[in-house]
């Protein structure tokens, strides 16, 4: 108990805390979405493009995130219309993207200042990444993502159930996937530094997988992707503080455990009805 | 007021990047109307299907839609996804959500529409299942659902596509009866873009047939004598 009051006295794990909670939250949200419409593959392409951008900025000396927000978000556009496009080459078009990104990444890094800590901390995540900038930025854009999910809940519902009949009856379908992109694209530039390129798409597809294995409604699906979220990443950075492993994995491997016990409760529910 | 025009095409080419599929094309549907859409693959069907939706505008000519049917309100059945059936949602949330449109912006649904949304369940027989997830319904009756929602979206026309595709025959023949109960005792006008040949000439008023280019509209019985109806439709019944 005292070692978990200990933890909340280094400031830098507060801000990894708050940084956390908030991005956590913002991806299980918009994971609901993605994962529904078949997106999820897009969240992890990002990671990856992110991971080329941050891997560039580093090398030529600029700041990590003027990079690679405005790169990310290129990108999620990009992906979004290539899935939009070729239903059936989508996936491929992602995997091409995102070994690319990875590539320009590594070779960049290793031209210039080596394979150094920094660049590992990226690729699989540190603690100690986050500082104010994060900070405040993740407040921004928890809030707007809330924003969206309250004002246009039924709209998210409506384009997120069936695109064809919302765009009949005149919902700006497009309009709201390209924002659906960018809220995600900023989720995964935060929060990739903390979980690490290879890890950050688990925060948006596993909340969202585990919600959908115990819950039937939308509402609750949503409802419980953010809990599940912002939960399992509270006890993941706990618990990668008491045994002193890698953030990152220690937060999918929470996640990974949440989603197995509902799988086993929901296979059991589903046995005792039929 | 029977015989009220709920949709008239005039003079309407219909096509992408100035290459019409469609040209010339007129016709009207009617309060009460049973139009089939019949035609091969590649025929322009799904193209006439958007621009009736007004998700495509003609190249040519003008395509209107009465008062009541104006401003996105239209009693729209998509083909299916199969992102869509196993979809968490109950189906209360989803025929509630036929009350969206593009122009109004709202946090919650009134309960006025919350009432016509299990009326329009109830006429479609769906009622008990208002609660259970759509994902755990049979082909058939996620049909049933999605028609209870385009009627909230408006009760005076229905533009199908392809709504039998992928349900067994048994199910298939339980949605047409449907239809024609909507259509005969509700007064509901239907659009339905069809394979299913047969069944569209034994329910259908009129048949509209799209053939590379050229097109044939007239009633069931003309149809099944003009050229197209003796080529495509076989026999007929």
């Amino acid at each position: 108990m005292n070692l978990l009051l200990e933890m909340f006295t280094y400031p830098f794990i507060l801000r990894a805390f708050v940084v956390g909670i908030l991005v956590s939250l913002c991806a299980a949200l918009l994971g609901v979405s993605l994962v529904l419409k078949r997106y999820s593959m897009i969240g992890d392409g990002l990671s990856h493009v992110s991971f080329g951008a941050l891997a560039v900025a580093l090398a030529c000396g600029w700041a990590p995130l003027p990079v690679s927000i405005p790169v990310v978000i290129l990108a999620a556009l990009g992906l979004l219309r290539l899935t939009e496009r070729s239903r059936i080459g989508a996936d491929a078009a992602i995997a091409v993207v995102s070994a690319s990104a990875l590539a320009i990444g590594v070779i960049v890094t290793s031209l210039t200042t080596g394979m150094t800590t920094d660049v590992d901390s990226y690729m699989f995540g540190s603690i100690l990444a986050m500082d104010r900038s994060d900070v405040v930025l993740s407040v921004g854009l928890c809030a707007a993502v809330l924003l969206l999910f309250v004002l246009c809940y039924h709209r998210l519902f409506a384009i997120t159930f069936d695109e064809s009949f919302s765009r009949a009856t005149g919902v700006k379908v497009d309009w709201y996937n390209t924002l659906l992109s960018v809220l995600t694209a900023l989720t995964i530039v935060l929060g990739m530094r903390m979980m690490g390129a290879m890890l950050i798409s688990s925060l948006v597809i596993f909340p969202a997988l585990t919600a959908m294995r115990l819950l039937r409604s939308f509402r609750g699906v949503v409802l419980c992707s953010g809990v599940l979220g912002v939960v399992c990443f509270c006890l993941g950075l706990t618990g990668s503080y008491l045994f002193s492993t890698p953030v990152g994995a220690t937060v999918v491997l929470v996640d990974l455990a949440a989603f197995l016990c509902a799988w086993a409760l929901g296979s059991l529910s589903r046995r005792q009805r039929s | 007021m029977d015989h009220q025009i709920l949709l008239s095409c005039r003079d309407v080419s219909l096509g992408y990047e100035g290459q019409p599929i469609w040209e010339h094309l007129d016709f009207q549907v009617c309060a009460g109307d049973y139009v089939c859409i019949v035609g091969e693959n590649g025929s322009g069907k799904s193209t006439l299907l958007k621009s009736l939706l007004g998700l495509l505008k003609p190249l040519h000519g003008s395509i209107t839609m009465a008062p009541s049917l104006a401003s996105g309100a239209i009693g729209y059945l998509p083909q299916q996804t199969r992102a869509q059936r196993d979809f968490p949602a109950t189906v209360y949330e989803v025929v509630l959500s036929g009350f969206l449109n593009g122009k109004k912006h709202r946090f919650f649904y009134s309960s006025a529409e919350k009432s016509r949304a299990l009326m329009n369940l109830g006429k479609l027989g769906v009622l008990e299942l208002k609660d259970r997830c759509y994902r755990e319904l049979s082909g058939g009756q996620q049909q049933r659902v999605l028609l209870a929602r385009a009627l909230c979206a408006a009760g005076e026309l229905l533009i199908l596509d392809e709504p039998v595709t992928g349900l067994d025959p048994a199910a298939a023949q339980d949605l047409y009866r449907t239809l024609q109960y909507l259509n005969e005792k509700e007064g509901v006008a239907i659009v339905m873009v069809t394979h299913d040949i047969q069944n569209a000439l034994h329910y259908a008023t009129a048949i509209l047939h799209a053939g590379h280019g050229r097109w044939f509209w007239g009633s069931t019985a003309d149809y099944l004598v003009s050229p197209y109806g003796k080529r495509f439709g076989g026999d007929g019944r």
